[in-house]
């Protein structure tokens, strides 16, 4: 379902992803697992069309974005990592426009709308303007936002980071059953260990732009003979993930970065 | 189709939550009316050159079709600040789609503030010649609109942040204006700069306009209408040329 192939982006002379190669398969459930600046969204910036690869290859539902970029939209859909509401619309507006630009059909399109917003538990709020929420709350019907338009891929980028466990779970839930009942594929990047452990079927490791290691979590565990993913992590890359788990933290610097510029 | 739609609903949404806009952008076309208007008025009709506000409305109404046209297709910048123009990226739409809908909701706004202006022109004195032609007038505004609304969406897709859209006004729009024949005519200047106002898109919004409104053109309405779809459609496709290169 993604097939990368010796994928490398530079900006400038700086090495944001170093020469990785991956396959998902269609219906897993795959996780990037990495510390901050490791290179996960710039990866996911590559499969999604938004930036163009220094080299390498890639495949996504067997088509090449670089060349045939409009067909390769239409397999995929994405939740960001920073900010991708319009704060002036409505938050029904925001899942309304969606729908329509992907093509859903209007009577099913207002059914899933409906649904996922009472799941993100959104639909009371469903005519408040965007510029009115809370970060949780546009982290909320981004995620809802992005699964409107059943694609055969599904791109999430730190979906859940900044999120209470309830909502988490309430998400997580329903990606799954997506994911079982229509086999949908799943990428999607964290550094939540928990997350990655208790959704992925299959993690890769990704620091410093290279992935140092990839397989299950016990795959992972027995390489290094450790216990937990945690242990494993640490053994892999020298770091511990838990200190960077600061939380919205994220958040907070991409709309700093967007009133200072 | 749907996506041009939605694109296009989007722009009028916005634009009717923001008061503040629709005001603001009003307020430089009316100072423009009644400073030039009385304050040169009587020189201008001294020099035999007819009543000035005849002259000065077309010219006026198209400063506010260009001002705002320019200013919604900035827009793009805003939304790649805030990030939603990812959103419109990654989607299944063609890149020509997305600049015909961005396109038309900017026009559209800037077509609606050209028919206030008029309005406005008309209770400040202003009489057009002939109502059958005013039809023919709001097609020249919504020509207008869609070529300097299609430009500013063109620039604004090359261009990271807000910072650079004083210079845009200042480099591009202002000399624009005033070599369109909007506040004084062309023909007073020198020949050389009366050749380059040729290449300017304005003049031939400016002329359509005063031709459909006071029945006097200079280049005929017709050739005035054919120009102005030849330079949307050109500025259109380079719009969309530039929206498939945007990098995030
Ligand atoms: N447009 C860019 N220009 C320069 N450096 C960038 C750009 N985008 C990302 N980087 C750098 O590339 C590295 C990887 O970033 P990113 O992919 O966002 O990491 P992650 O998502 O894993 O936290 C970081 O060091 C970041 O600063
Ligand atoms: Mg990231």
């Amino acid at each position: 379902m993604i097939k990368v192939v010796n994928l490398t982006k530079k900006f400038g002379d700086f090495v944001a992803v170093d020469d990785i190669s991956f396959e998902v398969d269609k219906g897993e459930v795959f996780a990037f697992l990495g510390p901050n600046g490791a290179g996960k969204t710039t990866t996911i910036k590559m499969l999604t069309t938004l930036l163009k690869p220094t080299s390498g290859a890639i495949l996504i539902n067997s088509i090449d974005p670089l060349t045939n970029q409009a067909k390769a939209r239409k397999a995929f859909g994405i939740t960001f990592q920073d900010q991708s509401l319009d704060d002036e619309l409505t938050a029904w507006e925001n899942m309304e426009f969606h729908g329509v630009l992907y093509g859903v059909p209007k009577k099913l399109r207002r059914e899933r709308i409906e649904e996922l917003m009472k799941i993100v538990e959104l639909w009371d709020r469903q005519k408040s303007l965007v510029k009115e929420f809370s970060g949780g709350m546009k982290r909320r019907l981004e995620i809802a936002r992005g699964l409107i338009h059943h694609p055969a891929i599904i791109f999430l980028d730190e979906p859940t980071l900044g999120l209470d466990p309830q909502t988490r779970n309430h998400i997580w839930d329903y990606i799954k059953s997506l994911n079982e009942k229509e086999s949908i594929t799943v990428f999607f990047t964290t550094h939540y260990m928990p997350e990655a452990e208790k959704m992925a079927s299959r993690i890769a490791i990704i620091d410093h732009g290279k992935i140092v290691a990839q397989g299950s979590a016990q795959e992972l565990e027995q390489k290094t003979s450790t216990s937990n993913l945690e242990d494993a992590f640490l053994a892999l890359t020298g770091k511990d993930i838990r200190v960077q788990e600061v939380s919205g933290t994220d958040r907070m610097r991409q709309n700093r970065r967007i009133w200072r510029r | 189709m749907n996506a041009i739609y939605i694109l296009w609903i989007r722009q009028l949404k916005r634009y009717s939550r923001s008061k503040a806009r629709m005001i603001s952008s009003l307020a430089q076309p009316l100072m423009f009316l009644l400073a030039l208007g009385f304050g040169f008025g009587p020189i201008f009709e001294k020099a035999g050159q007819g009543s000035y506000i005849e002259f000065l409305g077309p010219g006026i109404v198209a400063m506010a079709v260009i001002f705002t046209a320019i200013f919604s297709g900035m827009e793009v910048i805003w939304d790649r600040q805030f990030g939603f123009l990812k959103e419109t990226l990654v989607a299944p739409v063609s890149r020509l789609n997305i600049m015909i809908g961005r396109t038309m909701g900017g026009a559209t706004v800037a077509s609606i503030q050209g028919v206030v202006v008029f309005v406005l022109a008309m209770i400040v004195g202003f009489r057009p010649y002939s109502a059958g032609m005013l039809g023919i007038a709001f097609l020249f505004i919504i020509l207008t609109a869609v070529v300097f609304t299609a430009l500013g969406t063109a620039i604004a897709s090359k261009m990271e942040d807000m910072q650079v859209f004083p210079i845009i006004m200042n480099f591009i729009v202002m000399p624009l204006f005033f070599l369109s024949g909007a506040i004084f005519p062309l023909k007073s200047l020198p020949a050389g700069v009366q050749f380059a106002a040729r290449f300017n898109p304005l003049v031939y919004g400016v002329d359509g306009l005063r031709g459909a409104l006071v029945g006097a053109s200079d280049f005929g309405i017709m050739n005035d209408f054919i120009i102005l779809i030849l330079i949307a459609g050109v500025f259109m496709a380079i719009g969309a040329w530039l929206f498939s290169k945007i990098e995030i």
